[in-house]
């Protein structure tokens, strides 16, 4: 089932902790009361100026076969490669935070308003993770209202540009779940616009399955290995206590 | 207290109201523009620099203090068009054809003004020959690029080997940056620099002036 999703500002909200690790600011310090000042400005521009929109649809193995194997141009292996042959179930996401908010970081930087431009820019990033993990939660709500969820599984994502998936991959993604209907369009690059929006595959299934090692020979290339908090926080995570999504 | 102290001091603390009085002060005071700029402004921005780097302050600290380099900048500027005082070399900077992303671009553009560069900033999305016109028109010896997206990146190698083609490689240097960006790929597509952040591309620049 294919669904557009209207997300709430306030649902995706982002975290002052969250905003202020983006901008380097290590947790626990606190910061001077003009930065406190300038995430407040942040938060609210991040209210007037976000239109967070999603799209959400289910795909079935051989379906989403098509979709990753893409131009083509991914790595052999990959972890997402093996995952998703033994997913019980598949949905694709994309999710927008508008065009506005880019618009207005464009016009801080332009009236020299720089940390306003760069804190509102980490709080859209925040928040873009944030829409996703929402989204995710109304994937799990319909799992559950089938019946489909056990203490033993769980939900990961995964998106073109990551883990071996080549961001070309993006093209075929777009051919099935067509987001242009809430707004977002590819470019050439496969870059998305606006562009604070994310796309990618929700995978379901035994959470086992989503354990690898980040030992592929393009993993010495990721700068984050968030990989390994994902699979610790999936292997954590008490179904009945899942994201704050939609349940 | 010396006036260019209080603004080195104010501008430090991203009190741009009070660096743009005081820079008017200053020139009121006929303190040459050159050594308010150097010592005041370019001098406070170099103390953020250095505290930054030692992470003594964060980002947004680093931000605000830009804008009160701005403010003071601002005034300056049409006495240096003026009088004919060079800059410390021009930048033509810019996210390549394809790539929209600008946060990272805008973030170099301001530590180099900081740091006394003339910035020609073209923007995103920009194809090689923009750079290489843009360059050549503007007699800047250096072009800065970045790229977010691994697919976008082979549009630095087209305007190294670009600059190549029109005879100027050599006098045009050039840096790039970005997420997927690394000094390997620098090294493989002949670029001159990689800066791996904001702070650490000035210091490249610096460097490449001196080369160029």
């Amino acid at each position: 089932m294919r669904e557009i999703i209207e997300i709430s500002v306030n649902e995706v909200k982002p975290g002052r902790d969250d905003i202020l690790k983006t901008q380097g600011i290590p947790t626990g310090r606190k910061p001077s009361e003009k930065v406190e000042m300038l995430l407040r400005k942040a938060t609210e521009l991040f209210i007037e100026f976000s239109q967070p929109r999603g799209i959400l649809s289910e795909i079935s193995i051989p379906q989403f076969l098509v979709v990753y194997g893409g131009e083509g141009l991914n790595e052999k292996p990959t972890p997402l490669d093996k995952i998703f042959r033994k997913a019980d179930n598949l949905a694709l996401f994309a999710l927008t935070m508008g065009e506005k908010i880019t618009e207005k970081i464009n016009q801080l930087f332009k009236v020299n308003e720089f940390a306003l431009g760069s804190m509102l820019d980490s709080a859209a990033s925040v928040a873009s993770d944030q829409a996703a993990d929402w989204l995710e939660g109304i994937f799990f709500n319909r799992l559950s209202k089938r019946g489909e969820i056990t203490p033993s599984t769980g939900i990961l994502r995964y998106g073109p540009g990551y883990c071996g998936w080549h961001i070309s991959g993006q093209k075929k993604l777009f051919e099935f779940l067509h987001p242009e209907d809430v707004g977002i369009f590819l470019l050439d690059s496969f870059l998305m616009k606006p562009l604070k929006s994310i796309s990618g595959v929700m995978v379901f299934g035994e959470k086992k399955i989503h354990i690898f090692e980040d030992s592929y020979p393009f993993c010495s290339k990721c700068e984050t290995h968030s990989c390994r908090d994902r699979i610790r926080m999936l292997l954590k995570e008490s179904r009945s206590n899942h994201k704050k999504g939609a349940i | 207290m010396d006036i260019l102290k209080e603004i080195l001091g104010r501008l430090q603390q991203g009190d741009d109201e009070m660096v743009l009085v005081l820079t008017r002060q200053a020139i009121e005071q006929k303190i040459p523009p050159k050594e308010i700029l150097d010592k005041a402004l370019i001098g406070g921005m170099n103390i953020i620099g250095e505290r930054y780097k030692a992470c003594e302050i964060f980002l947004p600290e680093v931000l605000l203090a830009a804008k009160a380099m701005y403010a003071g900048m601002d005034l300056l500027k049409p006495m240096f068009i003026q009088e004919g005082i060079p800059t410390r070399g021009k930048v033509i900077l810019g996210s390549v054809q394809g790539d929209l992303h600008d946060i990272g671009k805008n973030l170099v553009g301001i530590m180099l003004r900081g740091a006394g560069f003339e910035v020609m900033d073209l923007g995103n999305n920009v194809p090689p020959e923009k750079f290489v016109e843009m360059a050549q028109k503007e007699n800047a010896p250096i072009i800065g690029m970045s790229a977010l997206l691994t697919t976008t990146m082979p549009v630095m190698k087209r305007t190294v080997e670009l600059l190549k083609e029109e005879g100027v490689g050599g006098r045009i240097k050039t840096i790039i940056g970005g997420a997927p960006v690394t000094e390997e790929f620098a090294q493989q597509i002949g670029a001159d620099a990689y800066g791996y952040d904001s702070t650490h591309a000035v210091e490249c620049v610096k460097r490449l002036i001196k080369k160029a």
